[in-house]
């Protein structure tokens, strides 16, 4: 079922930037880690560069089967994925106050993350069904409005309120680019609008709490108040050419909380100054337009929302994360694509990136 | 799909895609103005901040929740404790500092130096203790050579302090470092490395109310650590105060009864359940465990044969012995097996099977009915009421009187006792019941157990007509000073499985036990009041007769002594207390535990102006 013509086409410039941000990002991790000047912290680097290279292999696995395939297995796959969810809550490890993770043998891993590539893989299945130039109407939405319902509530659950709000964004992105109705969209506004006051009734206190933290920083001045203010002092003090790279001192004194995982690109800033997150937000944004023309080079409708809920996913968790650090926006714990430690953000990200090079790969095949 | 859907054109993706690389656009745009405002705008400022890292984080540790007695008399309260902690970053050279700090303090430098290894993840920021609870005069020095000693600082926190060294022990329990385990499982909200909590009796049961929440305050500081200003504080929330059910004056009478003894005491009031006291003997010092206890210090306890770190009261299990026969009285005339009128002829043996069970007194008791039986505690009348109920039936009745099982008081590690049953020894030890060791439980002797809490519990039950109280030891909880403290609720947790003339009998029995003229405790009565008991002697190991022979003229080996046992409830007719108490090793119910349950008593009831008002009456 190779063809050989598959490997003519691999997508090299996908490839480059992918490789680019993944070196970026381990350099800034061991920045992080070393300077840290906090012992038993060298593994995380280790760790990264073993998540990164499995990752490799989840990217090439992913881009191996032909996208067809994928489409015709979505809701199995999207099954799968719920079940998993499911699991966690009953069978699920407890870490710092939430059920995340599964253990399965010696691996953990966290179904909701496996959740974002499936809810894109099943709502891209569905719309391309269905969409039409005149926008979807009402009844186009059931179906997505579910599949994107029921893992939302489970991780919400769970509770994860950044990831299930990234599953929001992602699904709402997606269905505004295949377009909806006029009507439609305004009372989904003003539904969404009323609903507010419900969700706020679901939430935690410690969710409640960090809303209202973000709102005002100086409800909490001792926990994600001090937090934003250490990043904000170690993202400015970089100013324009930055100190030099492991030269920072807000992260050699392990001022900044989880400097390694979700807090990573103040690190970055402090060393690199304004230059080096220019550089940073210029691949990221050099990538995402290589998204989107896979999008529009792919020849059938479910290959190209595929391509964009993708790019769309990894663009959502950039600009929240980077948002997050800055002081723009509620600190919900969204990781740093490719840059923040974590395997299974890693993994993620990686299979995604491999599936859009699989649309990218086939853009001149034909079936 | 019914209808045909016609799928859009190239020109449509395009429109589509446009519009997603304009949103990308415009939210890039975002960030890169706001790296612009931080970096390139205020820059300055930040770079500023962080040369000095100026801005730091303090913790204002919240004062634990204070411990009254029922009357307000203060158990526990917390002390200013003087800390010397070091910030690293500050106390640069660092190895010069510690050497004039050991040098002033007249403190060797290695025991400084060691907790600057041990640091582990701790940041140079974050204030290292180094020593805690220093004298006034090393303070003293410490604050006229400030200046030379860059990154010292004195920390004022709050270290708890028990007022009565040693009393009550065992119910307020005492306070120890929380460990990493706790932490990573977050059992308390609220607690980090470095913190004391609950580690025993109250101090653990009520942690969380007791601990309050710590505050803290963003500060700013100069180059060399000093404060510049406070930008922003959160104060701690000081823990709740509580107040035990506990009379100091009492307990402390209670303790000095069981001094040099190894033994328990619990008073109750029967109307509510409060435990008016509870001791346990010998007792630990509380005090020595705050900043950590001393491994020898804590050898020492662990190894001392009279377990002072157990709480006899509810932990420790001892056949009831005679005090048991409450049980069986009841069980008896409940069943029908005996009526008030039942007299059974005690010889002082009794023959079951080919095996002879004795009674204690060697030449027997006559004629005696069941009041009779109780008032001189006669073994053979129980045999015989304990053959005819059996041992099921039995167990059905102490089970319903609350032994064998915890009795609830809100401190942990209660023991439930035991209760035999056929089925339980069949499941035990594979072996099937024999109708002797029927004999044996209905006078408490054999499998049986019970801790002297359950047993204060029964008598308290049997003495304000049958209602079992849940012992409790927390009286209200202060939610903030200057509030009301919050009455808690007494609770019930059944009634005795006995009708009113049934307990009219055995309480005229154990009424007797002190009035009647052969009673067993009648060297025990009070001036002025009525009290109704019943004494127990439990037979540590049973003993083959000739080796009883034997002891009789050798003074038994300590260990081998028998145990003491009284319980107890005054005045007879409407108590206002009940007792329990048992003398390790005492030997005699009578003549080691009465005694000391009659001066509680008697000390209870001056207390509580008993007697002035029977004199105005």
């Amino acid at each position: 079922m190779f063809d050989r013509r598959l490997f003519e086409y691999f997508d090299w410039g996908l490839f480059v930037l992918t490789v680019l941000i993944c070196s970026l990002g381990l350099g800034v991790l061991y920045s992080a880690v070393t300077a840290g000047d906090v012992p038993g912290m060298d593994m995380i680097f280790k760790k990264q560069i073993i998540w990164m290279g499995g990752g490799m292999i989840f990217m090439i696995s992913s881009f191996l089967i032909h996208y067809k395939f994928i489409d015709k297995a979505s809701l199995i796959i999207y099954v799968v994925c719920v079940a998993l969810l499911a699991a966690v809550l009953v069978f699920g490890k407890h870490v710092a106050g939430s059920t995340r993770w599964l253990a399965l043998g010696p691996f953990t891993v966290q179904p909701s993350e496996l959740m974002k590539l499936s809810l894109i893989i099943v709502l891209a299945s569905v719309f391309s069904t269905c969409v039409t130039e005149e926008g979807l109407g009402f009844h186009g939405l059931i179906k997505p409005g579910a599949l994107l319902a029921i893992p939302f509530l489970f991780i919400l659950k769970q509770p994860d309120l950044g990831t299930a709000l990234l599953l929001l964004f992602i699904a709402a992105s997606m269905t505004l680019f295949v377009n909806v109705q006029k009507k439609v969209f305004f009372s989904c506004a003003a539904l969404a609008a009323a609903a507010t006051p419900l969700v706020w009734m679901i939430l935690k206190d410690y969710q409640k709490a960090r809303i209202m933290t973000f709102l005002n920083p100086d409800r909490d001045p001792l926990g994600a108040g001090y937090h934003i203010i250490q990043s904000k002092i170690a993202i400015g003090s970089g100013m324009i050419f930055g100190k030099g790279y492991l030269q920072g001192t807000q992260n050699a004194l392990s001022f900044l909380p989880e400097q390694h995982t979700d807090f990573i690109l103040s690190v970055l800033a402090e060393e690199w100054g304004f230059v080096g997150c220019c550089a940073l937000l210029m691949l990221y944004f050099f990538f995402l337009l290589w998204g989107f023309n896979i999008a529009y080079g792919c020849r059938d409708m479910f290959g190209s929302i595929l391509a964009f809920g993708i790019t769309i996913m990894i663009f959502w968790q950039i600009f929240i994360n980077i948002g997050m650090v800055m002081g723009l926006m509620p600190v919900v714990g969204v990781p740093l694509p490719l840059i923040s430690y974590g395997g299974s953000s890693v993994i993620t990200n990686m299979a995604g990136i491999g599936l859009l090079m699989n649309v990218s790969m086939r853009r001149f095949l034909s079936g | 799909m019914s209808e045909y859907v016609k799928p859009p054109g190239r020109e449509w993706l395009k429109k589509r895609l446009m519009g997603g690389t304009i949103c990308v656009s415009v939210a890039f745009s975002i960030l890169l103005a706001r790296f612009v405002y931080l970096q390139v705008i205020k820059g300055e400022v930040y770079r500023h901040l962080s040369a000095n890292n100026c801005i730091r984080l303090q913790s204002i540790p919240a004062p634990r929740g204070l411990i009254y007695d029922r009357n307000g008399t203060i158990l526990v309260d917390n002390r200013p404790s003087f800390d010397l902690k070091i910030i690293l970053k500050d106390a640069d050279p660092v190895e010069e500092t510690l050497l004039r700090l050991s040098q002033l303090m007249q403190v060797p430098l290695q025991e400084l130096q060691e907790h600057i290894d041990n640091r582990g993840m701790q940041s140079k920021l974050n204030p290292l203790l180094l020593k805690r609870n220093i004298s006034r005069d090393q303070l003293a020095v410490v604050k006229a050579h400030a200046f030379d000693l860059p990154g010292v600082i004195i920390d004022v926190e709050p270290r708890r302090n028990y007022i009565h060294e040693k009393c009550a022990a065992h119910v307020l329990g005492y306070l120890g470092e929380v460990n990493g385990e706790e932490i990573r499982k977050s059992k308390y909200p609220d607690v980090r490395s470095g913190d004391a909590i609950g580690r025993d009796g109250v101090e653990k049961e009520f942690e969380t109310v007791l601990h309050g929440k710590r505050g803290g305050r963003q500060v700013e500081v100069d180059a060399t650590g000093r404060l510049v200003r406070v930008l922003n504080t959160v104060d701690p929330v000081p823990g709740q105060n509580i107040f035990l059910t506990i009379d100091l004056e009492l307990q402390q009478a209670a303790e000095s009864l069981l001094e040099g003894v190894s033994g328990a005491v619990v008073a109750m009031d029967p109307a509510t359940g409060d435990v008016l006291c509870m001791a346990s003997s010998p007792a630990y010092n509380q005090n020595d465990f705050i900043g950590g206890i001393s491994h020898k210090k804590w050898q020492a306890l662990q190894q001392d044969p009279g377990r002072p770190m157990t709480n006899k009261a509810l932990q420790g299990e001892y056949p009831p012995a005679s005090t048991y026969k409450i049980v069986t009285a009841i069980a008896g005339l409940e069943e029908g097996a005996v009526n008030i009128h039942t007299s059974r002829f005690c010889s002082g043996r009794h023959k079951y099977g080919n095996r002879i069970y004795r009674c204690w007194k060697k030449w027997g008791h006559g004629d005696v009915d069941i009041i009779g039986s109780l008032e001189q505690s006669c073994d053979v009348y129980f045999y015989n009421v304990g053959q005819d109920v059996g041992v099921d039936t039995l167990a059905q009745y102490a089970r319903g009187c609350g032994l064998g099982k915890p009795t609830g008081i809100e401190l942990l590690k209660e023991r439930s006792g035991l209760i035999p049953t056929a089925a339980w020894k069949r499941k035990r030890f594979g072996v099937s019941w024999q109708g002797g060791e029927t004999l044996s439980i209905a006078i408490g002797q054999g499998f049986n157990l019970v801790t002297p809490l359950q047993m204060a519990v029964l008598i308290a039950a049997v003495g304000n007509e049958g209602t079992l109280y849940r012992p409790r030891i927390l009286k209200s909880v202060q939610g903030s000073p200057g509030e009301s403290p919050v009455e808690q609720i007494p609770e019930i947790t059944g009634g005795i499985p006995a009708g009113k003339e049934t307990l009219r009998i055995v309480r005229e029995g154990l009424l007797r036990v002190v009035h009647g003229k052969r009673g067993t405790a009648r060297s025990v009565k009070i001036d002025g009041v009525t009290m109704a008991g019943k004494t127990g002697t439990a037979q540590v190991f049973s003993m083959k007769k000739k080796d009883r022979d034997r002891s009789k003229d050798d003074p038994l080996d300590y260990l081998l002594r028998d145990h003491a046992w009284f319980v107890c409830y005054a005045p007879a007719e409407n108590p206002v207390i009940a007792v329990s108490v048992i003398i390790e090793h005492g030997e005699h119910g009578a003549t080691a535990a009465a005694p000391v349950a009659s001066h509680v008593v008697k000390t209870w009831l001056e207390r509580s102006g008993y007697f002035e008002n029977q004199e105005k009456q």
